[in-house]
């Protein structure tokens, strides 16, 4: 090679010549002697934020010894995104498209718990019409079967096993058919509203959710005998990322980590929201309090959570027509949408109606989407039962037309926690089993 | 025996707490006037400290916490300042330096058994001298029927320190590092009180009232939209 190039890596013979440095003297040698004798293969290795089995950006900071890993730091914060400073600054019913994006695997739980814990600030719980109850659980347990699709379909990725993330995503096409044919959006929805839904569940709606649901059956079917007994799965799973019910006490865990350590703790049965107590379904617990038991105590929840779905829509087929907004004018959002050529928007009836018959509706419609209601002050906390635990929000109201202090208790947030006692002590791929089976969505661990 | 209602007398409950005043032309909700030329200045009430009987389990549950400070030593006109019943929720306010106490308490005493803490959120006063940061605990009890109580603690900005309760509840762990984390309350005792969401060497917290939310103005077809803390308000 020509000396004159510029490459950065000359040839090596160019620096023959040159001193070759030595680092000796002093104590130099007593530390490589002492690290030397330790015999010890002991690293710290960063796991994240940006590698693919780490559900979104979580940095896992293990300390291995060898293959195992001896101590576990869960690092967050890489998706923080101030969304709960940002709601002071929105008005009550802004709040809800800001909430829906925390955990983006759930955005109806989390308009739910913002929206019950507004009502209540409110005192209008008892004035909820039944059929927009009915819808938010008809929603709410379709997003807990996409929810649960995508942990266990990702989790099964990151296990090496294509197929159970291709079936999962799969089924999870089929519920997004139905939320977005009642929404108009896969996710993000911005469809559960103080005081209501956004808009009604139309037959159409009701005639596809019949439709689907023994498919998706099928599909969660077709999970399980491939996952169920998989001597792969079974071997990845069982006895991996251990925590048993004293643990999941002493670090408030709930959710399906929860049911797997035997409880059968969900807020559905314990606390009813939302119509709850009027449906027929069966809390899931098992006894293994391990990655596997998780597994299948998600897929069991599916079934359970498609029998609420089956009732919840022949109740919406029976009550058809009734409102799903509460009366009070003062709080209800005055327009409806509809779908035209160009997709959702705002009904022409209604544009027509404001714009054309009555000064008073446009002036209506122009003050409370501008500035809102009103709340009076205090502070409630109200929970609903997430995909992965207990969801809580908790809000403050100073008499404004804002939230005065939004903040969110997500479950992923604190069963993250959890992390550093089911992973160490075992090998390196069993973290990734066991960060799994806790199902963490960085939006919502961050928010 | 500790007379139960120091705090509250049944025959009066408390003032509602002002926290501060709301002022310009939107919101009237007394009074004559509402063009609100007249600028209105409104103030904000929080409901104050309520009387017995307070309802439902409520009564049960202060009677049974007092029992239990007293078998610890604890007077609990000393740890409760006043019990709020609001919405159907109960809030112990809890002076600081019994934080501890109570929290042990609230998990250990059999006819309370609050095994869950659900973490604890901070709220920011600016207008309450003396009790500018309040930390707000919520508990859950599934043994005894998923009951929920809260217990708010407030403390001084000048000096911002409450007990940590992480020995009693572990986890509160991260709870606490973002409360720290978003309202520099330091929870003392805390196993290792960090930076939890924004990064380690971020100044300010983020969360507090003086703590602008930031932003720049976002151009739209020839318009401009400013940041959403310089927008118009109606609040």
């Amino acid at each position: 090679m020509a000396a004159d190039t510029t490459h950065a890596t000359g040839a090596a013979e160019e620096y023959l010549d040159s001193p070759t440095m030595h680092v000796s003297g002093g104590d130099w040698d007593d530390l490589v002697d002492e690290a030397t004798a330790l015999h010890e293969e002991r690293i710290v290795v960063n796991m994240g934020p940006q590698h693919p089995s780490t559900h979104g950006v979580l940095r896992l900071i293990l300390e291995l010894d060898g293959e195992t890993v001896t101590e576990t730091r869960a690092g967050i914060g890489y998706l923080h995104t101030g969304i709960e400073k940002n709601m002071e600054y929105r008005t009550w019913v802004q709040g809800v498209t800001f909430c829906t994006r925390m955990d983006y695997l759930t955005p109806m739980f989390q308009e739910a718990a913002y929206c019950l814990a507004i009502e209540k600030l409110l005192g209008i719980t008892d004035q909820i019409p039944q059929r927009a109850s009915d819808i938010r659980v008809l929603m709410m347990e379709l997003t807990r079967i996409s929810s649960h699709l995508v942990c266990i379909g990702t989790g099964g990725m990151e296990m090496g096993a294509t197929t159970v993330m291709t079936v999962g995503f799969r089924e999870r096409e089929r519920v997004f058919r139905i939320i977005e044919e009642v929404t108009g959006l896969r996710m993000n929805n911005a469809y559960i509203r103080p005081g209501g839904v956004a808009q009604d569940v139309s037959q159409r709606a009701i005639d596809l959710t019949r439709e689907m649901v023994p498919e998706i059956r099928r599909g969660i079917r077709e999970l399980e005998l491939l996952v169920n007994e998989n001597p792969i799965v079974k071997g990845r799973m069982v006895d991996v990322g251990i925590l048993d019910l004293t643990g999941c006490m002493a670090l408030g865990i709930t959710g399906p980590v929860l049911r797997s350590a035997g409880l059968p703790h969900d807020l559905r049965k314990a606390a009813p929201y939302c119509g709850y107590e009027t449906y027929d379904f069966e809390v899931i617990t098992r006894e293994s309090m391990d990655a596997y038991g998780r597994l299948r105590v998600r897929l069991d929840e599916m079934y359970q959570s498609l029998r609420i779905v089956e009732q919840a829509v022949d109740r919406l087929e029976a009550s058809l027509g009734e409102p799903i907004m509460v009366a009070d004018k003062k709080i209800a959002w005055p327009a409806q949408l509809s779908v035209g050529s160009d997709g959702m928007g705002n009904s022409l009836d209604h544009i027509k109606q404001i714009m054309g018959t009555s000064m008073e509706a446009l002036i209506h419609h122009f003050k409370i989407v501008t500035e809102g209601f009103r709340v009076p002050p205090g502070q409630v906390y109200v929970a609903v039962e997430s995909a992965k635990g207990e969801l809580g929000c908790h809000l403050v109201s100073d008499g404004g037309t804002r939230p005065y202090r939004a903040h969110f208790r997500d479950p992923s947030f604190n069963n993250l926690q959890a992390t550093s006692i089911m992973c160490e002590g075992s090998q390196v791929a069993d973290v990734i089993v066991a960060v799994a089976s806790i199902d963490p969505v960085m939006g919502g661990v961050d928010r | 025996m500790t007379d139960l209602t120091q705090a509250t007398p049944p025959e009066m409950p408390g003032e509602p707490i002002v926290i501060g005043e709301r002022r310009g032309m939107f919101g009237a909700t007394a009074g004559q006037d509402t063009s609100g030329y007249g600028g209105l200045v409104v103030p904000i009430e929080f409901p104050g400290a309520s009387a017995r009987p307070y309802g439902g389990w409520f009564d049960a549950f202060i009677d049974t916490l007092a029992a239990g400070l007293e078998a610890e030593g604890t007077a609990y006109g000393d740890a409760v300042q006043m019990v709020v019943v609001d919405r159907g929720e109960i809030t112990v306010h809890v002076a600081r330096e019994h934080l501890s106490v109570v929290a042990r308490v609230l998990r250990d005493e059999p006819a309370l058994r609050f095994e869950i803490c659900t973490g604890v959120s901070g709220v920011h006063y600016p207008g309450l001298s003396g009790q500018e940061l309040h930390a707000i605990y919520h508990f859950l009890s599934i043994t005894n029927g998923s009951k929920r109580i809260r217990v708010e603690v407030g403390c001084p900005d000048a000096d911002p320190h409450i007990p940590s309760i992480v020995e009693t509840y572990p986890a509160n762990t991260w709870h606490e590092r973002e409360t720290w984390d978003m309202f520099g309350i330091i929870f003392d005792g805390h196993p290792a009180l960090t930076r939890i969401l924004m990064p380690d060497d971020w100044p300010g917290h983020p969360q507090r009232k003086d703590y602008p939310l930031g932003g720049i103005p976002v151009e739209y077809k020839g318009a401009t939209v400013p940041p959403a803390d310089e927008r118009r308000a109606f609040n």
